[in-house]
C-alpha cells in the first residue's frame, strides 16, 4: 500500500468520532442531492409519460398549450384537412379532463379522464396486468391502474362506479400508470370521454398525427399547420418539453429540487471542510515533521487530498445504499424516485469534487507551517 | 583537511519584528564536517535551536550565507530549502515526533517516501537502518509500543536512512534516562565515525562531552569558545 495512502488512511482512522462526523456530513449531503435530483428525474418522467406511450409523430395541440394536463381544446374538424395530406398516416383526437368519480360507496372524488379512439393508434392503456383492451370498446368500459383501486373504492376488473351520474364498468386494469398529481387516470372510449368531461363531439383536446416513415416531417409540419385554426403542431419531442419545462420551472418546483441539492452540496462541503481542517489543525506538528524531513508541499497536499478521497469514497458508498433504499421503496409511489447510471456517475464525481474542496481550507493550514515548530519543547 | 559539509559565514539572524524583535545570532561561523560528532552547548535562550535551523536549513538568515556542500542557500525558496534539507540533512529531535499510527518501519521509511525512492526498496533500507540502531525486532512495533530510547532509535534510523550527510539532533537526550542517553549518543557517535557524515548535537548536558570531537559554547547569539575534545569517543 503506498505510504501516503497509508499514512491518510491511519489519520482518518485514527480518530473515529471525527471521521465518523465526517461520513455521516458526505453521506447527509450526497442522500440529500441524490432524493432532490431523482424526484428530478422521476417527476420530468412522469410528466411526460403520457407523451411517452402517445402513438403520434405530430402533436397537434391548441394554440398556446403549456402542458399536456392543459384544458384548452381545437376543432375537432382539423383532423379531416389533416388526414387529406399527403403523407398522413393517421390523425386521431384525444380528449382529456378531470371529473367526478363516485364510488358505490357514494363518495366522491376527482379523476383524470383520457379518450382515445379504441380502434386507432392514438393514447391508450399500457401494461395491462388484468383485463382486456379491447373490452374498452364495450359500453361504459374504462380502464384504471391497480394502484388507484382503493381510492377509487373499487375491488378491481369487474367492479363499477359513476362519473359525472353515468355508470362506469372497470374492464381493464394497468400497472404504474400514476399521475404526479395523485389524480387517477381513467382511459376510455373518445365518446364516452367526451360525454363524462362535457366536451362536445366538435372539439378535441388534441390530435395525434402519425406520418408515413418516408415523410418529410418539417414538410408536413408546415402543411398541416397551414390546414389548421388557432392550433400549433409540435413534434413528441417538443411537446415533452414544454411540458417538462411548464411543470419543473413555470410552477416552480425544478427551481425547488435544485435548490435542495444545492443546500445539500453546501452543507456537505461545509461539515467535510471543517471536519478536515480540524483534523489537520490538530497533526499540525506531523505535517511539520513531514516538511522538516524534506517532503515537498505537494507530498502533503497528496495526503489531505488522499484523506478527502478516501472520506469521500467511504461516504459515497454508504450515501449509494442508502439511496438504493430510498429508489424502492418509492418505486410503486406516485413520484417515484429515479436514479440513473449517469446519475450515479455524476453524483459520485460531485462527492470527489466535493471532498476536494473541501481539502482547500486544510490545504491553506498546512501551507502556513513553519518546519521549526518541530523544535518546539 | 576534513571537509565541510554545511557551513555558516557571519550568520546573523533576527527573529521577529517590532519591540519583540531579537537578534538570536550574531555573526556566527561554524562547519559541520564529515567524521565529526560536535555539541553545541549553551545557556537557554543562547540561540543553540536557532542556529541548529539555520545550518539545518529550515530557517534563512537575515545575514551571511549558509554553505551546504558548496552550494549557496541565499535566496533559495521554502521547497528550495526543503529539498536541501531532504537531499543533505536528517533530524532528530528531542520529542521524536514519530507517526502514532505507523510502525517503526514505516515511520523510517516515511523519510525515503518523500524522497519518492519505490516501496520495496524503501523497506529494504528502512529495515536496515533499524537493524543499525538495534531495532531489528521491534520493526512492526507503533511508538506507543516502543520505550522512550526506542523510539529516539526509530527517530535516528529515520534520520540516517536517506544516505544523508549531515545528522543534526536538538536535545535527543533530554527526555531519556542517563543509560538511554548514553546508547543514543553511542550511535550518534557510530555514525559520526563513518568519516561521511558529520553529526551536530545541541545539548545542555555536560555528561554528552566525552562523545564529542568538538564543542562549541554558544552565548548571546555568539560563539564565546570552541574546543577539541582530546577524550576519545565512548
Amino acid at each position: 500500500m503506498p505510504l501516503i495512502f497509508k499514512l491518510a488512511l491511519r489519520n482518518l482512522f485514527h480518530d473515529r468520532l471525527r471521521f465518523i462526523a465526517t461520513v455521516i456530513g458526505i453521506v447527509f449531503s450526497i442522500v440529500l442531492v441524490t432524493v432532490q435530483m431523482g424526484l428530478y428525474l422521476g417527476f420530468e418522467r412522469m410528466v411526460t409519460t403520457m407523451i411517452d406511450h402517445a402513438s403520434a409523430d405530430l402533436w397537434i395541440v391548441p394554440r398556446g398549450t403549456k402542458c399536456f394536463e392543459d384544458p384548452s381544446l381545437l376543432a375537432a374538424r382539423n383532423q379531416f384537412r389533416v388526414r387529406a395530406i399527403d403523407g398522413v398516416v393517421d390523425a386521431t383526437p384525444i380528449v382529456i379532463g378531470f371529473a367526478e368519480w363516485r364510488m358505490p360507496s357514494g363518495n366522491t372524488t376527482p379523476v383524470f379522464v383520457i379518450g382515445s379512439n379504441i380502434k386507432s393508434k392514438g393514447l391508450l392503456p399500457w401494461n395491462i396486468v388484468d383485463g382486456d383492451l379491447e373490452a374498452l370498446s364495450t359500453p361504459n368500459a374504462i380502464a384504471v391502474d391497480k394502484s388507484y383501486f382503493d381510492r377509487l373504492g373499487i375491488s378491481g376488473v369487474g367492479s363499477s362506479a359513476e362519473i359525472r351520474r353515468q355508470r362506469v364498468r372497470v374492464v381493464a386494469a394497468t400497472n404504474g400508470i400514476r399521475s404526479f398529481t395523485t389524480t387517477p387516470y381513467v382511459f376510455m372510449d373518445l365518446d364516452k370521454a367526451r360525454a363524462h368531461t362535457g366536451i362536445s363531439s366538435e372539439e378535441a383536446t388534441y390530435i395525434l398525427v402519425q406520418l408515413s416513415p418516408e415523410s418529410n416531417v418539417d414538410t408536413l409540419r408546415r402543411r398541416i399547420l397551414e390546414a389548421t385554426t388557432d392550433a400549433e403542431v409540435l413534434t413528441s419531442t417538443e411537446f415533452r418539453d414544454r411540458s417538462r419545462s411548464f411543470w419543473l420551472f413555470g410552477t416552480g418546483a425544478g427551481a425547488a429540487l435544485f435548490g435542495g441539492a444545492l443546500l445539500g452540496i453546501i452543507v456537505g462541503t461545509v461539515i467535510v471542510a471543517q471536519t478536515l481542517y480540524s483534523s489537520t489543525k490538530e497533526r499540525l506538528i506531523e505535517f511539520a515533521t513531514l516538511r522538516a524531513i524534506g517532503s515537498s508541499s505537494a507530498y502533503i497536499y497528496k495526503v489531505i487530498i488522499c484523506q478527502a478521497l478516501i472520506s469521500a469514497v467511504i461516504g459515497f458508498s454508504v450515501a449509494w445504499l442508502i439511496d438504493t433504499a430510498v429508489v424502492r421503496m418509492t418505486a410503486e409511489t406516485a413520484l417515484p424516485i429515479i436514479i440513473t447510471a449517469k446519475l450515479t456517475l455524476a453524483l459520485f464525481l460531485l462527492t470527489l469534487l466535493m471532498c476536494i474542496t473541501s481539502a482547500i481550507a486544510a490545504i491553506i493550514q498546512v501551507t502556513r507551517i513553519d518546519p521549526i515548530v518541530v523544535f518546539a519543547r | 583537511m576534513t571537509e565541510a559539509l554545511i557551513e555558516a559565514v557571519e550568520v546573523a539572524k533576527v527573529l521577529g519584528s517590532g519591540p519583540g524583535q531579537v537578534q538570536a545570532l550574531k555573526g556566527i561561523s561554524l562547519a559541520v564536517k564529515c567524521g565529526e560528532l560536535a555539541l553545541l552547548m549553551g545557556p537557554s535562550g543562547s540561540g543553540k535551536t536557532t542556529l541548529l535551523s539555520v545550518l539545518g536549513c529550515m530557517l534563512t538568515p537575515t545575514s551571511g550565507t549558509v554553505w551546504v556542500r558548496g552550494r549557496s542557500t541565499d535566496g533559495a525558496s521554502a521547497e528550495e530549502l526543503a529539498k536541501l534539507r531532504r537531499d543533505n540533512v536528517g533530524f532528530v529531535f528531542q520529542t521524536y515526533h514519530l507517526f502514532p499510527t505507523l510502525n517503526a518501519t514505516d515511520n523510517v521509511r516515511l523519510a525515503l517516501d518523500v524522497r519518492g525512492e519505490k516501496r520495496k526498496a524503501a523497506v529494504a533500507k528502512a529495515k536496515d537502518a533499524l537493524t543499525n540502531v538495534g531495532l531489528a525486532h521491534k520493526m512492526a512495533s507503533y511508538p506507543h509500543e516502543l520505550s522512550s530510547g526506542e523510539q529516539q532509535r526509530v527517530a535516528i534510523a529515520r534520520a540516517i536512512v536517506g544516505d544523508v550527510s549531515a545528522i543534526f539532533a536538538d536535545e535527543p537526550t533530554a527526555a531519556l534516562d542517563s543509560e538511554n542517553g548514553k546508547a543514543i549518543m553511542t550511535i550518534l557517535s557510530s555514525i559520526a565515525n563513518d568519516h561521511s557524515r558529520g553529526v551536530l548535537v545541541v545539548t545542555h548536558d555536560a555528561r554528552l562531552i566525552p562523545f564529542a570531537d568538538r564543542v562549541i559554547y554558544l552565548e548571546d547569539g555568539r560563539i564565546i569558545r570552541k574546543e577539541k575534545n582530546s577524550v576519545s569517543h565512548q
